[in-house]
């Protein structure tokens, strides 16, 4: 207890001193935080797209910011999740669907600048891993083989629930009899992407996923793909819309995407742009 | 390496420091030294984001901070901002979802000063304030230092919620742990890996310093 007290008043002074210090130090530090560079990004508009479309959208937006000198920034999902963030007020001022019916959920419920504008047909793919020795045919008689003599443990699709290319999916399964028996072995990634994902990295040993994926460099260094028959699903109209608070910057991607260049990379990732 | 994603988290983590830090010395040390009614419960309802899953929290969060209705509703009609979808949201959801992290070290820090110095203290006529610059926090300093670089890391690795509540939009709520997810599915295992790497070593570190720190705060009391 004395030598508390002895010590008080030096105490006192060096705790004071680096109290007063580091106030004034995380005063700064605050100062420096809410004036971050952070601030000059959240100027360029951001572009809520399907999972997809990633890796042509990529090429799309650096030709764009090329071309215009203007950026965007790109959120991927699924269509479905992206559509309830849009409900509930995420930021997004373009939105680019795998399917029409979100983009009509969502001029219904009047958050769009106008109707939807179908910008290219997707097609899907059946996806193995390179060293696969799964036969991959039109009409997925190699996978049904295989998940009768239990050589296929895990099948990839996107969520049905929520991401259009799990819709054609499950509609290609159903077509070709094999949704039954394919069930139980269904892995569900949360988009197209985590989809096909699963299916090549091996951790599922084929999936049906988007066809423009299969394409994109990386994944083809390490897979085999077949395109699966247009018939065997509904068609994958890729729609995008405007949102309520479409700037500039956005209005003028939106032309651009239906514009020559565009088109021509949407093409080369599998993509049939709708006769206009 | 995902710089910007990285800036992101670092920035939110000491954001939410600079909020959890007052709050958890005020509740740490008032859950310590007084007793009243309604304290247990009001323990537990701190203590729920240690087992809550977070896309639980998060959905909670999401529903209540939706500009259609109710909490949300108010907040853009009055101040014209929405807490979903933006940086202010992942603040307040950090905050929530670290407070037992805060709060439980400190409070441990706060009651494991003897009463007797505090008492002796105010007995020769320092007031409350000056004991707690003066005496309590230099004593509770080490169990503060730990619970803030606890909630740092925390806060830095966090998933669920900032998918559910902030929606992965660059450069605003993409932190580090969203960036190796979205890494993973364009199929960038480089990057995702060195991102990850650069995780795991850091909460390497921020374990061995909590360690290091509740081992001299022992010998201080013993």
């Amino acid at each position: 207890m004395a030598l508390l007290y002895r010590s008080k008043s030096y105490q006192e002074h060096t705790i004071n001193n680096s109290l007063n210090k580091n106030r004034s130090r995380l005063a700064l530090v605050l100062l420096m935080l809410l004036s971050s560079p952070m601030i000059m990004a959240t100027d360029v508009p951001v572009i809520a797209a399907a999972a997809s479309v990633k890796f042509a959208l990529q090429e799309i937006s650096e030709a764009f910011q090329l071309d215009t000198g203007k950026r965007v920034r790109i959120s991927y999902g699924s269509s479905g999740n992206l559509t309830r963030q849009i409900q509930q007020g995420a930021p997004f001022e373009l939105f680019l669907s795998a399917n029409t019916r979100y983009v009509a959920e969502l001029e219904r419920r009047q958050k769009t600048l106008g109707p939807g504008t179908v910008y290219a047909l997707g097609r899907v793919a059946l996806l193995t891993s390179k060293n696969s020795s799964l036969l991959l045919d039109e009409q997925l008689n190699g996978i049904k083989l295989a998940l009768q003599n239990g050589q296929l443990q895990r099948f990839a699709i996107a969520n049905p629930e929520h991401a259009p290319y799990g819709i054609a999916a499950r509609d290609i399964l159903q077509k070709l009899n094999l949704w039954v028996l394919a069930q139980p072995h269904l892995v569900l990634g949360e988009n197209a992407a985590q989809a096909a994902q699963f299916a090549s990295s091996g951790a599922a040993q084929a999936g049906l996923i988007a066809y423009s994926l299969a394409l994109a460099p990386t994944l083809q260094q390490r897979t085999r793909y077949l395109l699966v028959p247009e018939n065997l699903h509904q068609p994958l109209q890729q729609t995008m819309v405007l949102l309520n608070n479409a700037g500039d910057t956005v209005k003028s991607f939106f032309l651009y995407l239906q514009q020559d260049k565009a088109r021509t990379i949407l093409t080369r990732y599998g993509y049939t742009i709708p006769y206009r | 390496m995902d710089w910007q994603a990285l800036s992101l988290s670092v920035k939110l983590s000491l954001v939410t420091l600079a909020f959890l830090l007052p709050i958890g010395i005020f509740f740490g040390r008032w859950l310590a030294y007084r007793q009243f009614f309604g304290k247990s419960l009001l323990q537990t309802v701190l203590a729920l984001p240690l087992v809550l899953p977070p896309t639980v929290l998060g959905y909670y969060l999401l529903v209540a901070f939706s500009p259609n209705q109710g909490v949300g509703l108010w907040l853009v009609n009055t101040f014209g901002a929405t807490l979903v979808f933006n940086f202010q949201g992942l603040v307040l959801a950090s905050i929530i979802f670290n407070l037992p992290f805060a709060i439980q070290p400190m409070q441990r820090a706060f009651a494991a000063i003897p009463r007797e110095i505090r008492e002796a203290a105010a007995c020769c006529g320092m007031p409350p304030r000056q004991v707690l610059w003066k005496i309590e926090l230099p004593l509770a300093w080490p169990g503060i230092v730990s619970a803030m670089v606890i909630c740092f890391a925390h806060t830095l690795g966090e998933f669920g919620i900032v998918l559910m509540v902030g929606g992965n939009i660059p450069a605003e709520t993409q932190t580090i742990a969203i960036s190796i997810y979205d890494r993973v599915q364009a199929f960038d295992d480089h990057s995702a890996s060195i991102m990850s790497f650069s995780l795991l070593l850091f909460s390497m570190l921020t374990i061995s310093i909590t360690y290091w720190l509740a081992e001299r705060n022992q010998h201080t009391h013993v």
